[in-house]
């Protein structure tokens, strides 16, 4: 047995070297040449500049506060969309808390959609539903002093489909939404890969 | 406030996404099963004109012999060997983490008991977190210490399972193939392409993979975002090819970096089945009649599409303590709009089934009844489909004992696949099946009368529970999901749940290899009209309800006491 043993030691301590370089170094590192060389827009996150500054990801969801703004979903990542911490609120289904704060939501907010009151899994979720982006449509065009036809017809251009109509759910992205918000009002937003 | 309608939410376009999903599962059964059929005879594949030099390369200089057969004991053996040698590895990489390249974010070396418990956690295929990825590890981290286990460890499984397929295949021999030359040819002929083309895919769908670590970004509003990248597509692949599932962030498949859309989603849930799936295939190849693999299939994903049919019925019908506050519709609590419903139930059953872990929706969220199914997948022992080789020699553990109890009916030895399946080999059957509940119930019990237990749920009342129930279950399961709401980074549960981890892992396996090293010392017994039929509904039938009885029903009072006990509470309008 332990003669078993003593031979079996080459191959272990050897194999382990061998393929944690081949698959920790040489594996992930060739990917990351070829996403760069690919994909390089995506392959650095998916990043939005505007006026030469990274204010933020395409893929990531950010705060808005302002009435102006369309908002995104609760947050439970840190204080809210920090992607440090991302993560849920893991509070289950019984929980007082979890009762508590959407019975206080549900009060300054009647109306509002399912998805506008609860956590999303990441914290970071950069969606919300067409529905919850409806909603929204008369505080943002007051507080723009648009016409709520010319806001709606944003959040109608901005929803994605489901492929083939089974994968996914329709969905609007909070943060280009609202780029298309300020492109509006001539802040000018661009795309940099 | 119970909804009378019996569709609760649930929409047609969300049953075809299920639907969808296991027919495509069923398509892939036989290419997929065909490739890995070739590499568990030991074929040439058509990468083995660009791979061959590296795989005769690893042997030379690792002294091995590929032709050269083992016995069980000896397969066994460099098998456990392998993973002490890459466990330490890995350990001692995350400890001095804090003195290694890729680390500009200066991030620390981890706390002995973490850094244990993620080794072995990534060293059996389970890829439990016990902490948060961006916040606690380097990109070197994920890259060198974790991302080979997410190889070597899927690797591992598909070994012991092609070792087991042997068993069953060989007449009288004492041999069941060489370990070293099954790890090797796994992970550069199956896992290493898939890995590539998978993470080019997923780069193009949107998930980063870049050396950089970090980057900082002002919002339209004006505050500061640090935004976390790195090498994810390259972790992201292996992590759901070689069902480990361990994330490269705290939320895992949830995050828009790992996850980042509808299609992507799909394909991970594709990714995590695709070769569990073609291993029934080869199965039934390697034993000579294709209808065998088949029939498990069948009796799989039976068990799959009733358990995700549960999930997705409960999480639409949504909280009733929710709708009471106001809030209609389905339970969108932990869940992530571009996957909705539907899509975060499919992943829920399909990261269970398989002992994936990895998850796109926060189950500590799930209403009780549509977590109780994620558990209960894992309580099986991941047989549905299953892991990477876990789940097939799993499987086929209950394969046995149901020839031996149809055995025990019709008073004739059991035979199964052409072998007698005889007293030794249903002692070592149960003795892999008992290892689940008794380190499940053990460790769950210990844990609840604990004060270091006890510390851990974030919730309170028999959710509380269910939270340490799912930490032991997944542990043990070696799937690596939880119900991420308990504070599972202590000395205790690092400890505790990394000896789970250990002993469901190879507790299980060794039996195992000792079956397949019983078996193929035997004759081939040709099927007579006195033999039970192995294939067909009545087999198949009996199969599921092997899998329930022995496998679910020893759970069914903890089940009791956490999540039916809540789900009474929540009817009952009750909070804690």
């Amino acid at each position: 047995m332990l003669n078993d043993l003593a031979k079996a030691f080459r191959p272990a301590l050897v194999l382990t070297v061998l393929l944690f370089v081949l698959t920790g170094l040489v594996y992930p590192l060739t990917m990351t040449g070829l996403a760069q060389a690919l994909f390089p827009h995506a392959a650095n996150g998916s990043l939005i500049r505007r006026d030469g500054h990274v204010i933020g990801s395409a893929l990531i969801g950010q705060a808005f506060a302002a009435p102006g703004y369309f908002h995104p979903r609760l947050s439970a990542a840190g204080k809210g969309y920090d992607p440090t911490q991302s993560g849920g609120s893991n509070l289950g289904p019984t929980s007082k808390a979890l009762i508590d704060r959407v019975s206080a939501d549900v009060r300054a907010n009647p109306g509002a959609p399912a998805d506008l009151l609860t956590t999303s899994a990441s914290g970071l979720d950069p969606d919300i539903t067409p529905e919850a982006a409806e909603w929204q449509v008369p505080r943002v065009a007051a507080a723009r002093h648009l016409a709520p036809a010319r806001v709606n017809a944003l959040v109608q251009n901005a929803i994605r489909a489901p492929l083939l109509g089974l994968i996914g759910e329709p969905r609007v992205n909070v943060l280009t939404l609202n780029l298309a918000l300020d492109k509006l009002a001539g802040k000018g937003a661009q795309h940099v890969s | 406030m119970i909804s009378t309608d019996l569709t609760q939410g649930t929409t047609p376009t969300g049953w075809g996404l299920i639907l969808l999903f296991v027919a495509i599962c069923v398509a892939l059964a036989k290419p997929v099963g065909l490739w890995l059929f070739a590499l568990y005879e030991g074929r040439d594949t058509p990468l083995s004109r660009v791979l061959g030099p590296v795989e005769r390369g690893i042997y030379r200089l690792g002294g091995i012999d590929p032709a050269r057969e083992q016995t069980w004991r000896d397969y066994a053996l460099a098998m456990l060997l392998f993973q002490i040698v890459t466990a330490i590895a890995t350990y001692t990489l995350l400890r001095l983490q804090g003195m290694l390249p890729l680390n500009p974010r200066g991030l620390s070396g981890l706390s002995p008991d973490l850094a244990m418990n993620t080794a072995i956690s990534f060293a059996t295929n389970t890829n439990w977190q016990a902490y948060a990825g961006e916040a606690t590890l380097s990109n070197l981290s994920q890259m060198l210490a974790l991302v080979p286990h997410n190889f070597l460890s899927a690797a591992t499984g598909i070994a012991v399972a092609f070792a087991l397929f042997r068993g069953f295949a060989r007449r009288q021999t004492r041999f069941i193939g060489n370990f070293w030359a099954d790890l090797v040819r796994v992970t550069l002929y199956l896992l290493v392409p898939l890995a590539v083309v998978f993470a080019l895919v997923l780069v193009a769908g949107g998930v980063p993979q870049t050396l950089a670590s970090s980057i900082d970004a002002t919002t339209v509003e004006g505050a500061h975002q640090t935004l976390i990248v790195g090498p994810i597509a390259s972790q992201e692949a292996i992590k759901m090819v070689g069902t480990n599932g361990g994330g490269f962030f705290n939320a895992n498949s949830a995050h828009p970096f790992e996850n980042p859309g509808a299609l992507v989603n799909f394909l991970q849930m594709l990714s995590i089945f695709v070769i569990g799936i073609g291993l029934t295939w080869c199965f039934g190849k390697a034993v000579g009649d294709t209808r065998q693999g088949w029939a498990i299939l069948a009796a799989m994903l039976i068990l799959f599409t009733a358990g995700t049919a549960i999930v997705y019925w409960a999480e639409a019908g949504g909280n009733p303590l929710l709708h009471h506050a106001g809030l209609a519709g389905a339970n969108l609590e932990g869940k992530e709009v571009r996957f909705g419903t539907a899509a975060s139930a499919l992943f829920a059953a399909v990261t269970t089934a398989a002992s994936c872990g990895a998850v796109n929706a926060m189950h500590d969220s799930f209403t009780p009844l549509g977590g109780l199914i994620p558990l209960f997948n894992i309580e099986l022992g991941e047989v549905v489909v299953g892991g990477v080789g876990s789940g097939i020699y799993g499987f086929l553990l209950f394969a046995l004992l149901a020839v031996f109890i149809a055995g025990l009916m019709v008073g004739r030895t059991p035979e199964y696949v052409g072998k007698k399946i005889e007293s030794r080999e249903v002692k070592l059957a149960v003795l892999a099946i008992v290892v689940l509940p008794v380190c499940i119930l053990g460790g769950t019990a210990l844990a609840s009368v604990l004060a270091d237990g006890l510390a851990g749920p974030a919730n309170k009342g028999p959710h509380g529970f269910t939270e340490i129930l799912y930490a032991f279950t997944s542990a043990t399961g070696n799937n690596g999901s939880a119900f991420a709401g308990l504070n599972a980074n202590s000395p205790f549960y690092n400890g505790m749940l990394a000896v789970a981890m250990w002993i469901g892992r190879f507790f299980v396996m060794v039996p195992v290899l000792a079956i397949a090293g019983s078996l193929a010392q035997k004759k081939h017994t040709p099927a007579s009209a006195g033999s039970f039929p192995t294939t067909g509904p009545l087999w198949i039938g009996l199969l599921v309800a092997i899998v329930l009885v022995v496998g679910g029903l020893t759970f069914l009072p903890a089940l009791a006491l956490g999540p039916i006990a809540e789900h009474l509470a929540m009817l009952a309008g009750t909070t804690f």
